[in-house]
């Protein structure tokens, strides 16, 4: 029988009276974003804020609870952001959304610093009893949304970005499971070479991880040779966006397979509307009868991170993610 | 190719060629009209919508004036009755509702709106602004207006099955408003697009939303496109087929890196050049604005350059503001003098002969 684990990949919104508390101690430039090195008052707004995300999760029901990486004003590159070896320049484009970051510039060894995700894992599992899950950038998205000016070559610099998130995880605390998010594989797919690269730093940071370990993939479905390859990482389960595309995700573990448990993004971390828990039950069955294989377990995740989203739908969108879980399991 | 641009050349320009000098749109609000906002919303202060309404006339006044005194041959009020860029539209259409903020990036937020039932087109949008500016004024009034593909692009779409959909869905209320305003006088309409060159291919999208907007529009309405911080390879020469005179484009935030993109295919229209950055707080000097203008004459004749800032410049100081505005026109007027005594070599194609030659 299919366990439904209800769980997202992270990177939530800031409550609201954060937003507003943290722009006023931060400020609102580029230069006031987030540095690793912050005053006593902001390190208590975001452990004032990071208690109340986990409250709502477990408040909500959800079998996974994640740290919330508020402080991750640069997205996905915020591990480099912080990095003591980095500069981090103007602003760029997140992806092909209506959100920015930081270019973080590598200038140095990736070696010389980390810890920073681990720390705020550490305080997290302070109030997590059971079911914490680590969320880091994959290393080929987190080479994708950087710059480097010290490897001078592509394959080592991703090498070196895959060394600095095994250091990173190897300093986490018990954690159950790892999301490692890996959308530039669909945005920006992986040339000839590269996907092989990209699927061995991949393992290279799962095998470091003593937990569960899901490569979740967004924005679309990856590339059939690309999915080939990641099928060779030794990680637990493949995430998939079945929001922005079913049918090639589809395609491809009919042809590639998968592995025995397999991630599911059914709720849209994009929109407001807010899917019902049998909605989104009635998707995860449609990708089980279409792939033809009762999984062991299936991580129903919204499909992206959701600080897109107002507070409120946020909440909502947890709840039904929480309430599909429990409605498979009544059935059972 | 220059469309409906000599009625906004003064009776009194000073010289033989003209620039035409406008701005994009927003302008800082001065202090006490944002207290009166603050008062207004406050439901336990003594300041009623009558009041509100005032503010608002006085702040249009006085920004409305503020452009004429820098010398601008086309002027707006400076959007002072208007919030946000999308935000503002949303409440006036039937259909959107507001659920919170969400973040832009580091500690900036917008009030993303969504689309929770079909649009329809509700209260006037800006009518009333362009009467009341077009009143006030004593030169010609520009109207920006956010475009349908923006509108649809930054809102969530909780109804339609696409976000396609949705834009031709707006692009139909926008074409009922500007019908409104062309009813009422105005004749220089500018489309905001900041959203168009973000994504792969939306240029066709925002091309059928224009076929839709200026649908019964009369030919002596000149039309704009203003688009900003995007990648242009992404969009031309594709653009040069809409259905509009003029492409409004921020070039000055990335010291015309971008430039080349318009050289590589010729610019068939007019082209209004960002000759100011708007996302800096010094005011450029004229000489290096003057350097600036003569870029954009690289790409077409003084006959077909329009000069503005890259963007909205709301967010600078109002002094600061007010600078750049005056030196952008000293800038465009000395370089009008200089194209008529035959100073300035204009090498864009289709170039009227220079003196030179």
């Amino acid at each position: 029988m299919t366990q439904v684990i209800a769980t997202t990949p992270g990177l939530f919104p800031l409550p609201d009276w954060a937003k507003d508390e943290l722009a006023d101690l931060k400020g609102h430039q580029k230069t006031d974003l987030i540095s690793g090195d912050e005053s006593d008052e902001i390190v208590a707004a975001y452990d004032e804020a990071r208690e109340e995300v986990i409250s709502i999760q477990q408040d909500a029901g959800l079998d996974r609870v994640v740290e919330g990486q508020l402080r991750w004003d640069d997205m996905l590159a915020h591990p480099l952001a912080v990095h003591d070896s980095v500069e981090t320049k103007g602003i760029v484009r997140y992806y092909d959304n209506n959100n920015f970051y930081r270019e973080p510039v590598v200038q140095g060894d990736l070696g010389a610093d980390g810890g920073d995700v681990a720390a705020d894992l550490g305080a997290a599992a302070d109030h997590v009893d059971s079911g914490l899950q680590a969320v880091l950038p994959g290393p080929y998205s987190l080479a994708d949304l950087a710059t480097d000016e010290y490897y001078g070559d592509d394959a080592e610099f991703l090498d070196a970005i895959a060394d600095f998130l095994v250091e990173e995880v190897k300093s986490f605390p018990d954690v159950e499971t790892l999301f490692l998010l890996e959308p530039s594989l669909v945005e920006n797919a992986p040339a000839d070479g590269e996907d092989e690269r990209a699927a061995d730093a991949i393992d290279a940071v799962a095998s470091a991880a003593d937990a569960e370990v899901v490569a979740h993939t967004y924005w679309g479905a990856i590339e059939e040779k690309a999915y080939a390859h990641l099928m060779d990482a030794g990680v637990d389960a493949i995430g998939f966006d079945l929001v922005a595309n079913h049918d090639q995700t589809v395609y491809n573990v009919q042809e590639y397979g998968t592995k025995d448990d397999v991630a599911l993004g059914v709720v849209d971390g994009q929109n407001t509307l807010v899917e019902s828990p049998e909605t989104i039950r009635d998707r995860i069955d449609w990708f089980e009868q279409q792939t033809n294989t009762a999984y062991d377990t299936v991580y129903a995740t919204a499909n992206t991170e959701t600080f897109y989203l107002p507070v409120n739908k946020f909440e909502d969108k947890l709840k039904a993610l929480a309430n599909a879980a429990d409605l498979e399991a009544a059935e059972a | 190719m220059t469309g409906p641009r000599d009625q906004f050349k003064p009776a009194d320009h000073p010289n033989d060629h003209f620039l035409l000098t406008t701005v994009v749109g927003s302008y800082p609000k001065p202090k006490w009209h944002d207290r009166a906002r603050e008062l207004f919303e406050d439901e336990d202060a003594d300041f009623g919508e009558d009041e509100w309404e005032e503010s608002k006339d006085d702040a249009s006044r006085l920004i409305t004036h503020e452009h004429e005194r820098a010398g601008l041959d086309v002027i707006c009020d400076g959007e002072m009755r208007r919030n946000e860029m999308v935000e503002y539209f949303a409440h006036r259409i039937d259909g959107y509702e507001f659920n919170g903020r969400v973040k832009v990036w580091g500690h900036n937020y917008f009030d993303k709106p969504s689309v929770a039932d079909e649009v329809e087109y509700g209260e006037q949008w800006l009518v009333e602004e362009f009467e009341f500016t077009d009143e006030v004024a004593e030169r010609p009034v520009k109207v920006p207006i956010t475009g349908p593909y923006t509108l649809a692009n930054w809102s969530f779409n909780e109804v339609y099955d696409s976000e396609e959909q949705l834009a031709y869905e707006l692009a139909d209320l926008v074409n009922e408003e500007i019908e409104a305003l062309v009813e009422a006088g105005a004749r220089y309409i500018q489309i905001d697009e900041p959203a168009l060159a973000t994504t792969p291919d939306d240029h066709a999208i925002v091309g059928e939303c224009l076929e839709r907007i200026v649908d019964e529009i009369p030919d002596d309405v000149r039309l704009g496109l203003h688009v900003c911080y995007g990648d242009y390879s992404r969009i031309y020469p594709e653009i040069l087929d809409y259905p509009v005179h003029e492409y409004d484009l921020e070039l000055a935030n990335g010291d015309y890196d971008q430039l080349d993109v318009f050289k590589e295919h010729e610019f068939t229209k007019d082209f209004a050049m960002g000759v100011l950055d708007a996302h800096t707080a010094e005011v450029e000097s004229v000489e290096e604005i003057k350097e600036n203008i003569k870029k954009g004459l690289e790409v077409v004749p003084p006959e077909r350059l329009t000069v503005s800032p890259d963007c909205g410049v709301k967010l600078l100081p109002r002094e600061v503001a007010y600078g750049k505005m005056e030196n952008m026109v000293q800038a465009a007027r000395e370089i009008e003098e200089e194209l008529d005594a035959g100073e300035i070599d204009v090498v864009a194609s289709g170039a009227e002969a220079s003196a030179d030659d």
